[in-house]
C-alpha cells in the first residue's frame, strides 16, 4: 500500500491505496464519496468523469496514484456550501435533463468542462461534446437543452419541454 | 407548437420540477453499489465461456486457501436450494403446458450459455475473490451449442436442457380458433404483402449495472437484500417462496435508488439469490457489483424475434386479415417473465390501430445456448408494431398508395372496440394523432427538405408509422386464466400526519419516472394542498405493502390509481372529522382547497385542524370512528390501458457510406389524462432514443458457436447524444382511459415502441428515392447494412 | 486488475531504468491500457508512468520544419497545440476517443499500442513521421509491423515524434458506431515531393500505406484521380460492424473525401 495525497473539491484528502487503486475506487470507497459513478469497464459512459487539474477525466481510467498532487472536483463539490446548485445543476433540474441520474454526474462534469473551454457551444458542439457520456433514460434531448440554458442561450423555441 | 407546459402552477397538469433531482445532481443518491455494510465480504462468479458443456470437475481446494477467501460455493451447495422461478406459464395451442426448465442458481452439471454461474467466490475484497475465482480449475467437456433459432428447432438438435423433449418451450397460436377463417381471407383477397423480418437482440444496458448486497442478522434469522429492483415486493416474493424457502416476514427487500430498469430489473436473478444465501451461510453481509461486460453476459436481453408476417387486402385496399408466424427466443432458462412476452404481450397487439376484421398468431419460443431473453421497454408490443407498421408500408408501396392514407383508411374509429386478438380498446382517436403528427412533423414541407438534401448529395427519406400499446396490464383474473402466476394490482398506504403532511408508501417503484414528484401532484390536486406536503416512500418491502413494482407503463395507472382509492378513504374519513367539529352532517362537508366546509353556509375548518384532531381526538366522534388517518388500498384494474400514437420520422443517409443521420422525429401521442408534462416528455425522449437505437445501432450478436461477440460497448453501440436529434412532441391528443380514476394511460414505453419502424421505414423511403429496389433492411440499419442494401 | 507496483519516474534515463524490471511496463495516458489490465488481459508487476516525464511533453517546431511532439504529450494538447503549424494533425487529435480521453491519452501510447482501428498511426504513416526511443530514431514505413505490434524493443519508449509538415493533409475518420475507433480512417498528405496515404482501422495488418492512390495522386492530387482505383478486400478486416467490401469501398470513400477536404 502507498500513501496518496491529493486536494478534492478544495480539501486535502489521503489515503493508503495499492498500485492497481482506481482515482474512482479511491473517491467511492477510500473517501466515501460516491457521487462519482462506475457505469462500464471500458471507459465509455462517462459516469464517472471528475475533473483532475481543472481538466475532465474519466476516473475508471485513471490510477489513484496518478492523481498524487494534483486538484480533483468532483460532482459532490459542484453546488455551494450552503447546498445551492451551480446553473448546470440549476439547469439539469429546471429542464428536466435527468431521469433515473446515473448518469448525471458524469454529465454535469463533462458539461462545466465544456462550458468552460466553450461559453457559448452550439447544439452540435454540446452533441459531439458528450460523446464520452452515455445516458440511457433522456434519449438526450433535455440534457443538450439544459446544457444550452446553462451557458446563457435562448431556448424556448426548442422543442417540448 | 402550443404548449400546456406551465399551464398550471401545482398539482395536476403542472410541469413541477422534479424534487428528487436535487441528490442525483449534488451527488448524494443512494445507489445500490453506494451501501457498504460492516464486515461485507464480496463475491465474485466464476461463469461459463462456453455456451454449452458439461461440467466434468470443479476443483476448489487451492483457491479456497488463497488470501483473503472466506468460501467458494458451487452447484452442489445449492442442490436442496429452490429453481430460479419462472412467473408467467404460457399453455400451448393444443392445451398444454410450456416445456419449463429448472434454472438453478449456481449451474448444476451443464452450463447454457456463455456467463452462466458455476461457482462463486465470497472473499474480503472483490480482487481477492477474482484472484480466487481465477485459481479454480474448472473442466467443461464442450458441447454443441444452438443459437439459432430454425437450427435448434430441427430434428436432431442438441438440446439445451435434456430433460426436456426438444428445444421447443412451446407453440402458440391466437386465436387458434380464428385460424380456419383467417387462410380463408387470405385465399380470397385482392392483394396479399408478405414480409419476413427481424426483431434484433437487445441489451437493456440501464447506466447502473446491477448490484446486489445480502446480509444476515443471526441473532433476529431477518435476512435483507438490497438490489437494483424495478420491483422489490415480487423479488421477496419470488426469491423467498420458491427459491430460499424464508417467509417473508423474515426477509426485507430493498431497492434504493435505481439508475434506469427498462425492463431488465424485473426479474429475479441468480446472483441475489446468491447474496442472500450465502449472506447467511457465512453471517456476514454479502455484495455482488456487476461489471458491464458481466452485465452483457448476465442481464436478461430483449427482443430477438424473427417473424414472417402477412397481409391480407381487397380490392378497395381494406386489411382483410393478418397472418404471423414468429420463432421468439428465451435464450437458455426462461426468465421471470420471459414467456408471456412473445405471447400476451404480443399477440394481443397485433391489431394495432387497425379494424383488421382476421388476424391469426402463431409463436414458437425456442430454448438456445444464449443469455435469458425477457421484456425490455414496450415487450413484446415494440416486435407488434415494428412487424404491423413494416408491412403496412410495404404493402402502400406495393400498391402504389401513400402509406399514411393507407393507414388512415383502415383506423379504428369507433370505441370500444373488440379487436379479433381478444382485447377491447377503451377509447383512441388515431385520426386526431395523425393530424396532429401530419402538423408537428410538418409533413407538408419535407419534398421542399428532401430537395435541399438532394442538393447536398444525401438521400432524405420520410417514414411514419402508428401505434397502440397496452398499458398496465390487468385484471388479476384474467391473467390467472392466461398464465400469471401472480396479480397485477397495486397497493398504496396514504399516511397523513398530525399535522397535515401526507407519506405514501407505494408498491411502485420509481427508477428515473419521477413518482416523488408527480405522484404528491395527484395527491396535492384531490385534497387542495401544497404538493410539497405529500412525500413518497417507496422501494422497501418494510414499508409499503404489497406491491407489483414498475413496469409496462404501470405506475400511474396502477399505482397511482391505488393511491388515488386510498385517499378517497383519507378524504372520506375526514370529512366524518370535521362534520363532527363543525357539528354538520357527514353528507354535507365539501373538500375545497384544503379547507373542509359546510355546504350552504361559512362554517369551515382547515385540512390541519382535522388531521390534528385525528391524532389528538379530544373533540372527536370516538364512538363512530378510530383515532388516526391512515388508509391502505389496493387497485385491480379492469382492463389494459391503450395509449397510441403516430410518430414520423426524417432521415439523411449518406449515399457513398450508408451512414443513416436522423434529420427529425416527430411524435404525437395520446396518453390520456396528463399529470406532469415535463416527465411524460421526458419518458418519450427516452423511449425515442432507445427506438433509434433499437432500428440503428444496437445488435446483440452471437456467433454460431455462442460466444456473444458485442460483449461490451466496443461492440454494442449505445446511442449517444449525437446519434440524435431534438424530438418534437406532442401529447395534446387526449382520450381519457375510461376504467381509471385519473384517466391515464401510461407513457413509459411508447417511444421506444412506436418508433423503430418510422425510422425504417424512412430509410426505405430514402433509398427508393435513388431509385434503389430496397423494401426492407433488418436492424440495425448500420452504414454497412444499409450500403449493402444498396449494391442490391 | 493484478497488483502490481506502480512508479512515476521523472526522467527518460529513469523510465528506461524501471522498465528493465522483470514484467514492467510503461504507462502512457492508460486510455486503452488500463481497461485492458481491468479485463486481466495483462499481468505487469510494474507500471512505469511516463507523465511525470517533463521531456516527453510538449510540442515544438524544428529548425528543419518538422514539428516534434513529445511521446507523453495527450490528444487535447496536440488538438489545441498543432492548429497553427500542422492543422490535419491537430484535427486528427482532436477526433480521438471523446475529450475526457484526450485528456489522458498520449501520442506515445498510442503508438506503442498500435491498435489497429487507432488514429494516429495513419498520421503517422501518412506523415512519414520520426519516432524517436530513448535509443534510436525508426522511420515511420519501418515502425509499424501489424496489429498491435511495432519495432520498440522491450522497454523502449517512444520520446518523441517528429512530423515533416505536408503541403496539404486531411484525415478523415469513419466511426465504427460502437466503440467510435476507426472502422476506416485515411489520412492523406501532400508533399513537394509525393504524396502519402495512410489507412488505420480496415486492414488485418494495421495501419498500412495505399501505394496505389499514392501514385496516383503525385499526378493529379483530386478526388477523381482515384475514383477507380480500389484496394483488395482480402486482407481488410470483416466483423460484425461491417465486411472485408464494405471496408474496401470506404478506403476509397475517405481517401476520396480526404483528399478533397486537403487544405
Amino acid at each position: 500500500m502507498t500513501k496518496v495525497t491529493m486536494t478534492v473539491n478544495g480539501k486535502a484528502a489521503s489515503g493508503e491505496v495499492e498500485g492497481r487503486t482506481l482515482l474512482v475506487s479511491f473517491l467511492r470507497e477510500t473517501l466515501g464519496m460516491t457521487g462519482t459513478h462506475v457505469g462500464c469497464d471500458t471507459s465509455q459512459c462517462g459516469a464517472c468523469v471528475v475533473h483532475v487539474d481543472g481538466k475532465a477525466v474519466k476516473s475508471c481510467a485513471m490510477l489513484a496514484l496518478e492523481a498524487e498532487g494534483a486538484e480533483v472536483a468532483t460532482i459532490e463539490g459542484q453546488a455551494a456550501a450552503d447546498g445551492t446548485l451551480n446553473t448546470i445543476q440549476a439547469a439539469f433540474q429546471e429542464h428536466h435533463g435527468l431521469q433515473c441520474g446515473f448518469c448525471t454526474p458524469g454529465m454535469v462534469m463533462s458539461a462545466a468542462a465544456l462550458l468552460k473551454d466553450n461559453p457559448k457551444p452550439s447544439e452540435a458542439e454540446i452533441r459531439h461534446y458528450l460523446e464520452g457520456n452515455l445516458c440511457r433514460c433522456t434519449g438526450y434531448h433535455n440534457i443538450v437543452k439544459a446544457i444550452m440554458a446553462a451557458s446563457g442561450q435562448d431556448v424556448s423555441a426548442i422543442a417540448a419541454e | 407548437m402550443p404548449k400546456d407546459i406551465d399551464a398550471k402552477e401545482s398539482g395536476i397538469g403542472a410541469a413541477s420540477k422534479r424534487r428528487e433531482d436535487i441528490r442525483f445532481l449534488s451527488g448524494t443518491g443512494n445507489y445500490t453499489d453506494d451501501i457498504n455494510l460492516n464486515g461485507q465480504a464480496y463475491v465474485h462468479f466464476l461463469r461459463s465461456d462456453v455456451a454449452h458443456g458439461r461440467i466434468t470437475s470443479i476443483e476448489t481446494a487451492e483457491a479456497a486457501a488463497m488470501p483473503g477467501v472466506l468460501r467458494i460455493f458451487t452447484g452442489a451447495d445449492f442442490e436442496g436450494v429452490g429453481s430460479i422461478p419462472c412467473g408467467w406459464q404460457v399453455t400451448d395451442r393444443f392445451g398444454e403446458v410450456m416445456q419449463e426448465p429448472a434454472h438453478p442458481v449456481l449451474a448444476q452439471g451443464k452450463v447454457r450459455h456463455v456467463g452462466d454461474p458455476i461457482a462463486a467466490v465470497v472473499a474480503e475484497t472483490a480482487e481477492a475473490a477474482r484472484d480466487a475465482a481465477e485459481a479454480i480449475e474448472l473442466d467443461i467437456e464442450e458441447l454443441p451449442a444452438v443459437v439459432d433459432m430454425k437450427a435448434a428447432l430441427a430434428e436432431g438438435a442438441p438440446k439445451v436442457h435434456d430433460d426436456l423433449t426438444s428445444n421447443l418451450c412451446y407453440d402458440w397460436g391466437f386465436v387458434e380458433d380464428n385460424k380456419a377463417a383467417v387462410n380463408a381471407a387470405f385465399e380470397a383477397a385482392a392483394h396479399v404483402t408478405s414480409l419476413e423480418l427481424v426483431n434484433n437482440r437487445l441489451v437493456a444496458n440501464p447506466m447502473e449495472p446491477r448490484v446486489a448486497v445480502g446480509d444476515f442478522n443471526r441473532a433476529t434469522g431477518d435476512s435483507t437484500l438490497y438490489t437494483t429492483s424495478q420491483n422489490p415486493h415480487v423479488i421477496r416474493l419470488l426469491m423467498g417462496a420458491f427459491v430460499l424457502g424464508i417467509p417473508e416476514h423474515k426477509l426485507r427487500v430493498v431497492a434504493p435508488d435505481v439508475g434506469g430498469g427498462f425492463g431488465s430489473k424485473i426479474f429475479h436473478y441468480a446472483e441475489e439469490a446468491f447474496c442472500t444465501f450465502a449472506a447467511k451461510a457465512l453471517n456476514r453481509a454479502v455484495k455482488w457489483t456487476s461489471s458491464r461486460s458481466e452485465a452483457f453476459m448476465s442481464d436478461a436481453h430483449g427482443r430477438d424475434h424473427v417473424t414472417k408476417i402477412e397481409l391480407a387486402l381487397d380490392a378497395d385496399n381494406n386489411f382483410t386479415a393478418l397472418r404471423t408466424d414468429t420463432l421468439a427466443n428465451m435464450g437458455a432458462y426462461l426468465s421471470t417473465f420471459a414467456p408471456s412476452v412473445p405471447t400476451w404481450l404480443h399477440g394481443t397487439l397485433m391489431a394495432g390501430n387497425y379494424k383488421t376484421p382476421l388476424i391469426y398468431v402463431n409463436v414458437k419460443a425456442v430454448f438456445t445456448n444464449t443469455v435469458p431473453v425477457d421484456a425490455y421497454r414496450g415487450a413484446g408490443r415494440p416486435e407488434a408494431t415494428f412487424q404491423l407498421e413494416r408491412v403496412i408500408d410495404k404493402a402502400a408501396l406495393e400498391l402504389g398508395v401513400d402509406p399514411i392514407a393507407l393507414r388512415r383508411q383502415n383506423f379504428i374509429t369507433e370505441f370500444p372496440y373488440a379487436t379479433p386478438v381478444a382485447v377491447e380498446y377503451d377509447t383512441g382517436d388515431y385520426v386526431a394523432t395523425m393530424d396532429k403528427l401530419e402538423e408537428i412533423a410538418d409533413i407538408a414541407g419535407f419534398a421542399a427538405r428532401r430537395a435541399e438534401s438532394e442538393r447536398a448529395g444525401k438521400l432524405r427519406g420520410l417514414g411514419v408509422n402508428c401505434y397502440i400499446e397496452a398499458c398496465g396490464i390487468a385484471p388479476s383474473n384474467l391473467v390467472g386464466q392466461l398464465g400469471a402466476r401472480a396479480g397485477l394490482y397495486e397497493s398504496a398506504t396514504v399516511r397523513v400526519n398530525a399535522t397535515g403532511g401526507i407519506v405514501v408508501m407505494t408498491g411502485s417503484h420509481s427508477h428515473g419516472q419521477g413518482h416523488e414528484t408527480s405522484f404528491p401532484q395527484v395527491i396535492a390536486s384531490m385534497i387542495g394542498i401544497d404538493e410539497n406536503m405529500v412525500e413518497i416512500e417507496h422501494g422497501d418491502t418494510n414499508n409499503a405493502p404489497m406491491g407489483m413494482g414498475t413496469y409496462g407503463s404501470r405506475s400511474l395507472a396502477v399505482g397511482g390509481s391505488a393511491m388515488v382509492r386510498a385517499t378517497e378513504k383519507i378524504i372520506a374519513k375526514a370529512k366524518k372529522i370535521a362534520a363532527h367539529l363543525m357539528e354538520a352532517a357527514d353528507a354535507d362537508i365539501e373538500l375545497k382547497d384544503g379547507q373542509f366546509s359546510v355546504a350552504g353556509t361559512d362554517k369551515s375548518v382547515a385540512w390541519g385542524d382535522v388531521t390534528l384532531a385525528a391524532y389528538v381526538p379530544h373533540n372527536y366522534p370516538l364512538e363512530e370512528i378510530e383515532p388516526g388517518l391512515e388508509e391502505t388500498a389496493f387497485y385491480d384494474p379492469s382492463n389494459f390501458t391503450y395509449p397510441s400514437g403516430a410518430y414520423a420520422c426524417e432521415v439523411e443517409v449518406d449515399p457513398e457510406t450508408g451512414k443513416v443521420s436522423i434529420a427529425r422525429f416527430a411524435a404525437a401521442d395520446d396518453f390520456g389524462n396528463i399529470v406532469n408534462p415535463m416527465i411524460v416528455d421526458g419518458q418519450v425522449h427516452g423511449g425515442i432514443g432507445q427506438g433509434i437505437g433499437q432500428a440503428l445501432l444496437e445488435g446483440c450478436v452471437y456467433d454460431e458457436n455462442g460466444q456473444l461477440l458485442s460483449a461490451s460497448f466496443m461492440d454494442y453501440a449505445m446511442p449517444r447524444a449525437d446519434d440524435v436529434p431534438f424530438y418534437e412532441v406532442d401529447h395534446s391528443c387526449q382520450t381519457p382511459c375510461t376504467h381509471n380514476p385519473l384517466g391515464v394511460k401510461g407513457c413509459g414505453e411508447a417511444g421506444a415502441i412506436g418508433s423503430p419502424p418510422a425510422v425504417v421505414n424512412a430509410v426505405v423511403n430514402a433509398l427508393r428515392s435513388a431509385g434503389k429496389d430496397v423494401t426492407h433492411i433488418d436492424m440495425p440499419l448500420s452504414p454497412a447494412r444499409v450500403w449493402a442494401a444498396m449494391q442490391g | 486488475m493484478y497488483e502490481f507496483e506502480f512508479t512515476r519516474p521523472a526522467s527518460v534515463a529513469e523510465a528506461v531504468a524501471a522498465l528493465n524490471a522483470e514484467e514492467a511496463q510503461a504507462l502512457g495516458g492508460g486510455q486503452t491500457l488500463i481497461p485492458t489490465l481491468k479485463q486481466r488481459l495483462a499481468m505487469p508487476t510494474t507500471l512505469v508512468s511516463l507523465s511525470g516525464v517533463a521531456e516527453m511533453q510538449g510540442i515544438g517546431l524544428q529548425d528543419d520544419g518538422q514539428l516534434v511532439i513529445g511521446g507523453a504529450t495527450t490528444h487535447a494538447e496536440v488538438a489545441s497545440g498543432a492548429v497553427g503549424t500542422y492543422p490535419a494533425l491537430a484535427a486528427l487529435a482532436g477526433q480521438i476517443g471523446d475529450p475526457a480521453v484526450r485528456n489522458r491519452g498520449t501520442l506515445g501510447g498510442s503508438l506503442a499500442n498500435n491498435d489497429p482501428a487507432a488514429c494516429y498511426p495513419a498520421a503517422a504513416l501518412g506523415s512519414g513521421a520520426t519516432i524517436v526511443t530513448n535509443t534510436r530514431e525508426i522511420p515511420a514505413d519501418e515502425y509499424f509491423q501489424g496489429m498491435f505490434t511495432t519495432a520498440l524493443e522491450e522497454g523502449e519508449i517512444v520520446v518523441s515524434v517528429k512530423f515533416p509538415v505536408p503541403e496539404a493533409a486531411n484525415y478523415q475518420k469513419f466511426v465504427q458506431p460502437a466503440s467510435r475507433f476507426a472502422m476506416v480512417g485515411v489520412f492523406a498528405a501532400r508533399f513537394a515531393d509525393g504524396v502519402r496515404v495512410a489507412v488505420t482501422g480496415a486492414s488485418e495488418e494495421g495501419v498500412f500505406r495505399w501505394t496505389d492512390a499514392e501514385a496516383a495522386l503525385a499526378s493529379s492530387f483530386t478526388p477523381d484521380a482515384i475514383s477507380a482505383l480500389s484496394v483488395d478486400p482480402d486482407g481488410m478486416i470483416g466483423d460484425i460492424h461491417g465486411t472485408k467490401a464494405y471496408r474496401a469501398h470506404l478506403v476509397n470513400v475517405m481517401t476520396r473525401r480526404a483528399v478533397a477536404a486537403a487544405v
